[in-house]
C-alpha cells in the first residue's frame, strides 16, 4: 500500500511539468473532454482522432530516448513497422478468436523489443553515442524498407500472410475483445477509440513515474553528462539499452495500432519521411518533457492534416521549414515554451495573490 | 571461363563497389571529418549534382561540363545552406542532424514539386567491352578512376596547399587556430561547401548511370553512412580502408544473392564495426600510432 502510494506521488517531480491541484484538475478536464468526446461527434471524425493518437506513442517513445535520454534514434519507425508487419503476420495466420488479437498485440510489441534489445546491444556496448547513433539506427531502418519492398514476390510469405513488397499487407483482423454471446470487435471509430484513449492515459502516466522515479534521474544525469554518471557508479550502457528498449516497445505499439486502425501496413511508414515525422512533432512540442511531446504531436498532426488538404505537395515543405526554424530559434521546443511561460505567469499570480 | 575472367570479374565488382562507397561518402566524410557534424541533406546535394549534370547536357554542354556545372552548384548550395543554417548550430552536433534532415526534407518534396516526379536521364557514355563471357561498361572504370582521382586531390588539397593547413590546424584546435589569426568561419564555410561540392561530384557522375527522382539521394546515403560510420574521421586513414573492406563484403555479398544482400551485409558489417571499434578504422588506426 505505502509502496502504491510512493508510486502515485512520483505523478509529479523534478523531471516532468506540471503539478499541483491547478496541474491535475486541467488534467482532469482535459481526460473528461476526451472521454465525452465522441458523444457530440460523428464516426468518421473520431476515427480520425484515433490516427491521431495513434502516433503519440512512437512521440512519446522519442521523446523517452532523445529528450531524457539524449541519445538521438532514427530507428523508431523500424520498431513501429516491424511490430506492425509483425501483428499483420500473426493475425493473418491465427486469425482473430479466442482473444488472440490482443496477444498478438502484445507478441507484436515483444517482437519489436527483442529486435531492440540486440541492435541496442551492439550500439550501447560498442559505446557509440551522439551522431553516430542516429546514424546506425537511421542505416537499420532505411535497410528494412529496402528488404520490405522488394517482397513482392509469391515466395516471400510467411505461413497464410504474403508481404506483399510495396503494397504492403492488409486485410488483417481487427482489435477483437472475447465477451460472452458476441465478440466485440474495435473499428476504427468509437470502441477502437476508448482502447487506444486508456492507452493513451495509461502510457503517459506510467512514463511521469518512471521519469521522476531514480531511474528517471539517472537517465537525465546520463543525458547531461555520461561521464559524471558513470564516475558515480552508474553503468550507463545498461541504463541507455532499458531506455532504448522501453521506446522500441512504444514505437511498436504504435505500430500495431497503426496497422489494427487502418488495416494496412507498408514499407513507406519505415521509410526517410516516416522516420522524419515523428523527430517533427517531438522537436516541435518540446523534446525534453512528455506533456509537450504529446500537446505538440497532437498541434502538429492537425496542422499537417489541415495543410495536406489545401495544399497537399507544400505540407513537407512546410513541415520542413518548421523543423529547422524550431531548431534555429527554439532549440527546446515550441509547446514547452508556450507551457514555461505560462507557468512563470501563473505563479507570479498567486504570489501576489498569496 | 577460366581463372583469369573469373578474377577479373571479382576485380570489376570490387572497384565497382568501392568506387561507389567513396565517392558517396567523402563530401559526407570531409565535413564529419572537420566539424563533427553530419549532414543529412548529404543525399539532397547528390541529388542536386546529379539534376544540375543532366539538365546541363540536355541544355548541349559535354557529360564533363555537366559534372563540373553540377559540382559547383552543389557547393554554392553548400555555402547558402552553412551561412543560413549549419553556422548557427556547431555548439549542439544533435541538432544539426536534426536541421539538415528539416532541410533534406524541403529539397526533396521542393524539387518533386519543381521538376516533377522524374528527370529525362542522361545516356552512359563509352559503351562497354567483352571479357570471358560477360561485357563490362567502360564507365565503370572511369568512375574507379574518378574515385582515386578524388582521394588523391583530396590529399594534395589538405597537405599540400595553405587551406589545408588552416583546414587542420582548425581540426586540431579550433580556439589555438583562431588566436593565431586563422579565419575559422571562413574556414568552415569553405569545408562545408567542399564536402557539398564532392557530394554534387558524385551525383554528377553516376547521373548517366541511374535514373533521376527527387528521392535518388537516399540510394547514396546509407552507403555513404556505413563508410563514414566504419571509417570514423579521417578522410584518408578511415574513409578510403573503409572504402575498400566494404567493397569487398558488398562485392561477395551481391555476387552471392543479389544486391539488396549486399546492402545487409553492409549494415551488418557496420554494426559489429561500432561495437569492436566505437571510434572507426582512422581511430584505430591514430591510436596504434601514438
Amino acid at each position: 500500500m505505502t509502496g502504491l502510494l510512493a508510486m502515485f506521488r512520483r505523478l509529479e517531480g523534478p523531471q516532468t511539468v506540471g503539478r499541483g491541484p491547478a496541474f491535475w484538475a486541467l488534467f482532469a478536464l482535459v481526460l473528461a473532454a476526451a472521454l465525452a468526446y465522441p458523444l457530440f461527434s460523428d464516426g468518421y471524425t473520431v476515427g480520425n482522432t484515433v490516427y491521431f493518437f495513434v502516433w503519440v506513442f512512437i512521440a512519446l517513445s522519442l521523446c523517452l530516448i532523445w529528450g531524457y535520454g539524449g541519445s538521438l534514434s532514427f530507428g523508431q519507425t523500424a520498431f513501429f513497422g516491424i511490430a506492425g508487419y509483425g501483428y499483420g503476420v500473426l493475425t493473418i495466420n491465427f486469425g482473430s478468436a479466442y482473444g488472440f488479437t490482443l496477444l498478438a498485440l502484445v507478441i507484436a510489441v515483444a517482437i519489436a523489443a527483442l529486435f531492440a534489445v540486440l541492435l541496442g546491444y551492439f550500439m550501447f556496448f560498442g559505446r557509440i553515442a551522439g551522431v553516430f547513433l542516429g546514424i546506425v539506427t537511421l542505416a537499420v531502418t532505411l535497410m528494412l524498407e529496402r528488404f520490405m519492398a522488394q517482397t513482392a514476390g509469391p515466395e516471400w510469405r510467411i505461413g497464410a500472410a504474403r508481404l506483399n513488397g510495396f503494397n504492403g499487407m492488409s486485410a488483417m483482423p481487427p482489435l477483437t475483445i472475447p465477451w460472452p454471446g458476441e465478440p466485440i470487435v474495435l473499428f476504427a471509430d468509437i470502441g477502437l477509440y476508448y482502447l487506444v484513449l486508456g492507452l493513451l492515459v495509461l502510457v503517459y502516466l506510467a512514463l511521469r513515474i518512471l521519469m521522476n522515479s531514480s531511474f528517471g534521474n539517472v537517465i537525465v544525469a546520463i543525458r547531461e553528462n555520461p561521464e559524471r554518471a558513470e564516475m558515480l557508479g552508474y553503468d550507463i550502457r545498461k541504463y541507455q539499452l532499458i531506455t532504448f528498449v522501453i521506446g522500441a516497445a512504444l514505437a511498436g505499439l504504435s505500430g500495431v495500432l497503426y496497422t489494427v486502425w487502418g488495416q494496412y501496413i507498408t514499407p513507406s511508414s519505415m521509410g526517410m519521411t516516416a522516420a522524419a515525422l515523428p523527430l517533427i512533432w517531438v522537436a516541435v512540442g518540446g523534446r525534453s518533457d512528455l506533456t509537450s511531446t504529446v500537446i505538440g504531436t497532437l498541434v502538429v498532426l492537425a496542422a499537417f492534416q489541415a495543410l495536406t488538404i489545401y495544399g497537399s505537395q507544400y505540407a513537407l515543405v512546410f513541415m520542413g521549414v518548421l523543423l529547422v526554424l524550431t531548431v534555429l530559434i527554439a532549440p527546446n521546443g515550441l509547446v514547452l515554451g508556450a507551457m514555461n511561460w505560462l507557468g512563470r505567469i501563473a505563479a507570479r499570480f498567486t504570489q501576489r495573490a498569496g | 571461363m577460366d581463372i583469369a575472367t573469373h578474377v577479373f570479374s571479382a576485380l570489376y565488382q570490387f572497384g565497382d563497389a568501392f568506387a561507389f562507397l567513396v565517392l558517396s561518402a567523402c563530401g559526407l566524410a570531409v565535413i564529419f571529418g572537420m566539424m563533427g557534424v553530419i549532414n543529412l541533406a548529404h543525399g539532397e546535394f547528390i541529388m542536386c549534382g546529379a539534376y544540375v549534370t543532366a539538365a546541363t547536357v540536355h541544355a548541349g554542354l559535354p557529360l564533363p561540363l555537366g559534372i563540373l556545372t553540377g559540382t559547383l552548384v552543389s557547393a554554392l548550395v553548400g555555402v547558402v545552406v552553412e551561412l543560413a543554417v549549419i553556422r548557427h548550430l556547431y555548439e549542439r552536433p544533435l541538432d544539426t542532424i536534426v536541421a539538415t534532415w528539416g532541410l533534406s526534407l524541403i529539397a526533396t518534396q521542393g524539387t518533386l514539386i519543381m521538376v516533377g516526379s522524374t528527370m529525362a536521364g542522361v545516356g552512359t557514355p563509352f559503351g562497354s567491352f567483352q571479357v570471358g563471357d560477360y561485357s563490362y561498361s567502360i564507365y565503370r572504370i572511369v568512375l574507379f578512376c574518378a574515385a582515386i582521382g578524388v582521394l588523391a586531390a583530396l590529399y594534395a588539397l589538405f597537405n599540400w596547399t595553405r587551406f589545408g593547413v588552416l583546414a587542420r590546424a582548425t581540426i586540431q584546435v579550433p580556439h589555438m587556430a583562431a588566436a593565431l589569426g586563422v579565419d575559422t568561419r571562413l574556414i568552415y564555410s569553405l569545408t562545408f561547401a567542399c564536402g557539398a561540392g564532392l557530394a554534387g561530384l558524385a551525383g554528377g557522375l553516376y547521373a548517366p548511370t541511374m535514373t533521376l527522382v527527387p528521392t535518388m539521394g537516399a540510394t547514396f546515403i546509407m552507403e555513404a553512412f556505413v563508410t563514414v560510420v566504419i571509417g570514423g574521421a579521417d578522410v584518408f586513414l578511415g574513409t578510403a580502408p573503409a572504402g575498400a573492406v566494404l567493397a569487398v563484403v558488398k562485392s561477395v555479398m551481391t555476387s552471392w544473392q543479389g544486391q539488396l544482400f549486399g546492402q545487409i551485409g553492409l549494415l551488418v558489417a557496420v554494426i559489429i564495426v561500432v561495437r569492436v571499434l566505437p571510434k572507426g578504422i582512422s581511430g584505430f588506426v591514430l591510436r596504434e600510432r601514438t
